[in-house]
């Protein structure tokens, strides 16, 4: 038998947005022992560098920066007196539910759960996922890694500034750097439209006449030392460059925006299914994984758009797990929720069987979509409907499931979006 | 003028006809934000302003936002009053680091908590 | 400044010859013009030790690649760098290539590699279910194998220095003369320096070097070669080195494994004017994965991490040219070393020692400083191991590049070696932070902390790679003041 250094009901790895609202939905929903394991020295993950404004109006009413945001969510952990490790990095999690970590402080840790919650966040996509030819000189940086940079550490990390891909992070970048002083070049979206918000466009480029080019990509990256200048150049339908479109940036910085990953390098290590299309793990409507007493929540299961809807996913997921200790959550039958015309990797998979509560189906849309109309069918039967002015990929599209419905399913689920006529 | 909306990923194209600093007419929008957006964004354009400024006793630089928003005019004389601004550790979160910045008679306040590391 | 014997180029055969000339009585200088060791081809190739069935027989290229892959996993246990004797395949598609692989396997009898085998599709696709179905017949290559050529460049360098070797790097050799006093005085953007024996071990720039002192010139083709590399997270589809049977069509490329387990694929083979240009080009990596779906039809370029590519050193002789310089006493070089050279190092390495030891009388040393071996990395030490390591000391416990599991003491450690890094890149390439799926966006900031501590330097001073690669360009209110 192996000795483990210690036992908790409860184990969440990590201690960002998702991890803290998932320790104090654990701790309210009745169960004490539990403790939360974090990478870095501080509580919050990456709202501390998100120092704009914006989070929250869903949540709390009103608009706050991001360490504002954490801060509410670490003030109720530690007035719930929930166990925290700071600095100590989870090596693996197994099938088991058999968790190592590391740290300076407490060394090597084996620690044994009757539950886990997952909720690890996301990384960038690097250049090299791109695919970007061209030389490998400095200057080169994802725009959350000069986000970390500038408002972390204070240093800069350019001053002529190219951004490639419009997301959220690399318009705020924009911004940012060029309040500080930088020249921001451009603003360049492979994509004809941007996956930002319209706030964000308005603000962070077209305040500072910041260009955005759509359909544009960066098709070479030149300097030897540092970064002198990339070639950005318009593509056509199938994302190629059109030859003769090709223009010159002189720069000594790339920003790249052009998406985030699901971290779950250590799901895949304890055999968690994961999906293809969200890269985040399988989960039903409890936010239970394929492997039993694992739960996640947060951009580790699916990059969510705000803030507030990550907590909100972390409540659910860190009630789940407090019924599951109490064995309030027994093994279900469960039918497929299936991605249907226009919609991409919804979350949760399945639903269980048997259960009258409400469910959040939550997706994005493969595309953009005016004037169109949300459904959500099951066995030949509209279940839900939801009718938007507009569905953009940049936005996360959340249609809800009456009780009554949820409670009268035996077929799987069909979620679409459909262009009025 | 024209400017494009902000309240929601619609993003309409808004058609503003001005005169005397007046807002005549707003064309384009779908819904009865974009009114209220073109009067308050072509009138008198706020903006809340964040940024970080170094702190004498830590590593890590202080966030900071205005209080509430500045007018659009002012970003860049901000910008300068937090560029001089000298803040030594800890920093209560809340506190205010700029008395009326820019004489626009708001403050400009911590946004997180700094500890004394150095 | 005055040494016995100045080696130009710190790549993985001035290295490999400085190693075994440390063992004898003489000082030692090596001069790189970049900023570290291993910086050229050395660091940008697959990584591949030849068991040398494609060699001319009789070549130079044939005799030191046989030898030199016999030397690798006593050189490699020694050290402490990773080796794996993982075989290879050359794998043909058409009916026709089992002529071609029966001359290849003919050519590596003559050499003397041993182990080959023409094996049918079916038998190939038994050994490596991923390939491609449509493989009609294989070269089967047992004794072929892999390695870190920049990890055993360091490791080389570090022993060399361990037994008095002295590396001088951002030193670009503009001249070089044998003065009356029967010298060489070699001139740099830095300096001078003067030696009693010269070794040419300049790699892309070799020819160039070659030409200062002899009156017969030699001409190296600089051979630009293209990679991707991939996140190691998929289990490896392959685990020998998958060749392609060269056809009319042209040289194939090489889909493998690497000894950290990510998939190596690539490379091209383009002819460039410029021997330095490293960049790699939408064509070129278009083809590198055009090719190596034949190979491996499962292929899926969402998990590349990364592409790069490297310059080879083709001389147009087509050979090694290994030895002393006709008419320039006391001069010796290693010219033209592209590929199998990785393999043919540590034999060049001994014969270029063996040939000057002669030559020159030189003495062995009473002591000879064994390496000081490569410890562990944390990443592949059991749990056991790990919370010993973290015991005995805390800043294992602490892990500052999440991808590849690396800690603060090994980074540390890096920069502490014989020669140790002195760029985010001289740190990635020893203990691999960096290295991973997030190619440094979570650690670089981290790593620029620590380099700044360890080597004394503001953060502003630190590089990626050395010469202007800055990393920072000033903090935050420096632009902003600059205004006023």
């Amino acid at each position: 038998m192996r000795h483990f250094s210690r036992e908790v009901d409860v184990l969440i790895v990590g201690g960002g947005p998702a991890g803290l609202g998932a320790a104090i939905a654990v701790k309210e929903n009745g169960i004490d022992n539990l403790l939360v394991l974090e990478r870095a020295n501080f509580l919050g993950g990456i709202l501390g560098q998100c120092i704009h404004n914006g989070f929250g109006l869903h949540r709390f009413g009103e608009e706050l920066t991001g360490p504002e945001y954490a801060q509410r969510d670490i003030d109720r952990v530690k007035e719930l007196g929930i166990e925290i490790q700071t600095e100590t990095m989870v090596l693996s999690v197994g099938e088991d539910l058999v968790v190592s970590a590391v740290s300076s402080k407490n060394g090597m840790q084996l620690i044994k759960a009757k539950a886990i919650i997952l909720a690890m966040g996301c990384r960038e996509r690097p250049r090299g996922a791109l695919g970007t030819p061209g030389t490998r000189c400095a200057g080169i940086y994802s725009a959350g890694t000069a986000q970390q940079f500038v408002n972390l550490e204070g240093y800069m990390p350019g001053k002529r500034v190219v951004i490639l891909g419009s997301g959220d992070i690399g318009l705020i970048m924009a911004r940012r750097m060029t309040l500080q002083g930088a020249k921001v070049l451009a603003c360049v979206e492979l994509m004809p439209y941007s996956s930002g918000l319209n706030r964000n466009i308005v603000q962070c480029l077209q305040d500072y006449d910041i260009p955005l080019y759509l359909s544009h990509t960066v098709i070479d990256i030149k300097g030897k030392d540092r970064l002198t200048g990339v070639t950005i150049a318009k593509v056509d339908d199938n994302r190629q460059p059109i030859p003769g479109s090709e223009k010159d940036l002189e720069c000594d910085t790339l920003l790249l925006s052009v998406g985030l990953i699901p971290e779950n390098e250590l799901s895949q290590g304890a055999g968690v299914d994961l999906s293809p299309l969200t890269s985040g793990p399988v989960v039903d409507d409890s936010f239970q994984t394929s492997i039993p007493g694992i739960f996640t929540c947060g951009n580790v299961l699916h990059v969510h758009d705000l803030v507030d809807y990550v907590s909100e996913e972390s409540f659910k997921a860190g009630r789940s797990a407090a019924q599951y200790i109490k064995g309030l959550l027994p093994p279900a039958d469960t039918v497929q929720v299936l991605d249907g015309e226009g919609v991409r990797g919804t979350v949760p998979q399945r639903i269980r069987l048997g259960q009258e509560e409400s469910i959040a189906l939550m997706f994005r849309p493969s595309g953009v979509f005016r004037n169109a109309v949300c459904t959500v069918t099951s066995g030949g039967r509209q279940i839900a409907r939801k009718r938007a002015q507009i569905f953009t990929p940049g936005e996360m599209v959340t249609i809800n499931l009456k009780k009554e419905e949820v409670a009268a399913l035996s077929d799987s689920v069909t979620v679409s979006i459909e262009r009025s006529k | 003028m024209e400017i494009t909306c902000i309240n929601c990923p619609v993003g309409c194209l808004l058609q503003v006809e001005m005169a005397g600093g007046k807002v005549l007419s707003v064309s384009g929008q779908v819904c009865k934000r974009g009114e209220i957006y073109a009067h308050q964004e072509c009138v008198n354009p706020t903006r809340m302003i964040t940024a970080v400024v170094p702190v004498a006793g830590s590593q890590m630089p202080l966030s900071v936002k205005t209080e509430q928003p500045i007018p659009k005019q002012d970003i860049n004389k901000c910008m300068a009053e937090l560029a001089a601004v000298q803040v030594e550790a800890p920093v209560r979160m809340g506190e205010v680091i700029i008395r009326n910045v820019c004489d626009s008679g708001v403050n400009i306040i911590a946004t997180k908590e700094i500890a004394r590391t150095v | 400044m005055y040494t016995d014997i100045l080696i130009i180029g710190a790549g993985v055969i001035g290295c490999a010859v400085a190693r075994e000339l440390s063992a004898y009585e003489a000082s030692i200088t090596v001069l790189d013009r970049a900023c570290d060791v291993s910086e050229g081809a050395s660091k940008a190739n697959t990584g591949l030790v030849h068991a040398g069935f494609d060699a001319e027989p009789g070549s130079m290229k044939a005799k030191t690649n046989v030898r030199g892959a016999a030397m690798f996993q006593d050189l490699c246990e020694e050290l402490g760098v990773p080796y794996v004797q993982n075989g290879a395949l050359v794998v043909g598609f058409e009916e026709e290539d089992r002529f071609v692989l029966e001359g290849l396997l003919k050519r590596g009898e003559e050499n003397k590699v041993e182990g080959l085998k023409i094996l049918s599709g079916k038998e190939a696709l038994k050994l490596e279910p991923n390939l491609n179905p449509n493989i009609s017949y294989a070269l089967s290559i047992p004794s072929a194998g892999i390695t870190s050529p920049y990890e055993l460049t360091f490791a080389l360098a570090d022993h060399a220095a361990v037994n008095g070797v002295s590396f001088q790097f951002n030193q670009e050799v503009k001249n070089l003369n044998l003065d009356e006093d029967g010298l060489w005085r070699v001139t740099t953007n830095q300096g001078e320096f003067t030696a009693k024996i010269l070794i040419n071990c300049a790699g892309e720039q070799s020819a160039v070097l070659h030409n200062m002192i002899s009156a017969e010139p030699l001409h190296i083709i600089h051979r630009r070669g293209q990679y991707y590399l991939l996140d190691r997270i998929q289990p490896v589809p392959f685990e020998r080195t998958v060749f392609q049977c060269p056809t009319k069509m042209g040289k194939g490329v090489v889909v493998s494994r690497t000894v950290h387990n990510n998939m190596i694929i690539g490379p091209t083979a383009e002819d460039i004017e410029d021997g330095q240009d490293t960049s790699t080009t939408a064509e070129g990596l278009k083809t590198v994965v055009e090719k190596s779906c034949l190979t491996w039809p499962g292929l899926a370029l969402r998990s590349t991490i990364s592409n790069f590519s490297g310059i080879r050193a083709h001389e147009k002789g087509g050979d090694f040219i290994i030895g002393e310089v006709n008419g320039a006493k006391g001069a010796y070089e290693a010219v033209g070393i592209e590929s199998p050279g990785l393999s043919a190092a540590p034999a060049i390495g001994e014969m270029l020692r063996g040939l000057i030891v002669k030559k020159e009388g030189l003495q062995k040393k009473a002591s000879f400083v064994p390496p000081i071996k490569r410890p562990k990395p944390f990443n592949e030490m059991t749990v056991e191991e790990q919370a010993k390591a973290v015991e005995e000391n805390p800043l294992h416990g602490h892990i500052v590049c999440r991808c590849e599991v690396v800690t603060e003491e090994e980074i540390r450690q890096a920069i502490r070696r014989p020669v140790g890094a002195t760029t985010l890149d001289g740190v990635k390439r020893r203990v691999r932070a960096g290295m991973g799926r997030c190619q440094g966006g979570f650690c670089s900031p981290k790593v620029i902390d620590i380099l700044s501590e360890e080597l004394n330097l503001p953060k502003t001073e630190i590089t990626k790679s050395g010469g202007q690669s800055y990393l920072l360009t000033g903090n935050i209110t420096d632009a902003l003041k600059g205004e006023e």
